[in-house]
């Protein structure tokens, strides 16, 4: 009997392990370590170095809007849409609404109006469902992954299970 | 008439017919599909950083005979797709921007009552796009006739120029309410796009034909006119349609059948 209990102690325990050892192996991939917990409305990164976006951003937006309206050339890189998709807000959910959105909270410093917003939504788009291979799908495919990482982390688990 | 009944009734309305369709317009369009990649780029129509190609013509076709009295179907679809007030709810009806609307037509001698909906007829030979002073009204390379709203002026000689009282201007700020795919705002003239998010996502479709086509009324067909095999080619080949003030010699892309 009391081998018998040895045993499904024993079994129990590699059962955990596998469990917990694979549960840690899913949580890494998608992430590099936990600095990305305070970036959750960014991407990893931009598509351009910070210092090049500061500057130039409106010279490759502009050159992007461009070809998207007359050519119909709607690639993700430059696009404005994908600029929002990723700045937008937790608080606000959009771009321009509040004094310390993305785009508001840099402009209003350097006292530089912007017109984008007379026209374009300052928010992503709500529908995930509606294609299922467009960036914002993407866009909300990390957040959700963010959202339901449980806050015990792998050591623990790997803890008790020994 | 009632021997064109049952051939207009096995109008394809399935996704799939659909995309085979878009499949046809993709292949005759010359774009050159690596067996590994034919799914994704087959529903796209075409590839995401291609520019639109004047290989291909998007047209419409309204069977007026099918189109119901009293259904708004595709007025409200276009509404919602493209995020703009409908004439109804709006303050200011007499100048709320609408972009297709619904005509109720009546012969004064025999009483007999057309419907259809009037929309951008997307010309060949646009006038709108002959009168712009800025360039910002133009004809894409697949034949959507747009406005470039960044550099469009507000000035309304295209809504003058216009034979199909086919635009229309914004008057009142907008509020961030616009959809993220349908920028549109204060001072600009706008129109039917043909639902350009839409076909550059590959759909091959508009939100007013797919109203139509979920209502049962199947009035509006859209698809390529360059492609001799699209079900719009197919059907102009069968069907008596006429352009709207043909006389004027523009070449539309939005044909009538049963005016």
């Amino acid at each position: 009997m009391a081998g018998k209990m040895k045993r499904l102690l024993a079994l129990g325990a590699v059962v955990l392990t596998t469990t917990a050892l694979a549960w840690a192996g899913s949580d890494a991939q998608p992430k590099a370590g936990g600095e990305s917990k305070r970036m959750i409305t960014k991407a990893e990164q931009c598509v351009e170095p910070t210092d090049y976006m500061r500057r130039n951003h409106m010279k490759v937006l502009n050159h992007h809007r461009d070809e998207t309206v007359i050519e119909g050339i709607r690639t993700k890189k430059y696009s404005l849409k994908e600029c929002i998709n990723c700045h937008a807000s937790e608080e606000t959910g959009s771009v321009a609404a509040a004094k310390d959105d993305f785009c508001v909270s840099c402009h209003s410093y350097a006292a530089v109006k912007i017109d984008c917003f007379d026209c374009h939504s300052t928010k992503p788009q709500g529908s995930v469902a509606m294609h299922p291979l467009n960036a914002e799908t993407a866009h909300y495919k990390h957040k959700l992954a963010a959202q339901t990482k449980s806050k015990i982390s792998a050591e623990e688990m790997a803890g008790v299970a020994q | 008439m009632s021997d064109m009944k049952p051939r207009s009734d096995s109008t394809p309305a399935s996704p799939e017919r659909r995309r085979f369709v878009g499949a046809a317009t993709a292949t005759a369009a010359g774009l050159a599909i690596a067996p590994g990649v034919m799914l994704y780029e087959v529903a796209h129509g075409r590839a995401e950083e291609q520019a639109a190609s004047s290989a291909v013509r998007w047209g419409m076709l309204v069977d007026a005979t099918k189109c119901a009295s009293g259904c708004n179907d595709c007025v409200s679809a276009c509404s919602t797709e493209n995020g703009w007030t409908p004439v109804a709810e709006s303050k200011h009806p007499k100048q709320a921007p609408q972009w297709i609307r619904k005509l109720e037509l009546q012969d004064p001698l025999t009483q007999m009552e057309t419907n259809l909906p009037m929309l951008c007829q997307h010309c060949a030979e646009p006038p709108c796009v002959d009168v712009c002073p800025t360039g910002a009204s133009f004809k894409r390379a697949d034949g959507i006739v747009l406005v470039n709203r960044h550099t469009c002026i507000g000035c309304r000689y295209c809504m003058m120029a216009c034979p199909y009282k086919a635009r229309s201007l914004v008057h009142e700020p907008l509020n961030d309410t616009q959809k993220p795919d349908v920028p549109r705002g204060i001072g600009c003239v706008e129109a039917c796009t043909f639902c350009v998010q839409k076909v550059d996502r590959g759909d091959g479709n508009t939100a007013c034909a797919e109203a139509c086509t979920a209502a049962g009324h199947n009035a509006l067909l859209f698809g390529d006119m360059n492609d001799p095999e699209s079900e719009i080619s197919r059907r102009l080949r069968e069907l008596p349609t006429k352009q709207v003030r043909a006389d004027l010699n523009l070449n539309l892309g939005v044909r009538y059948h049963g005016i």
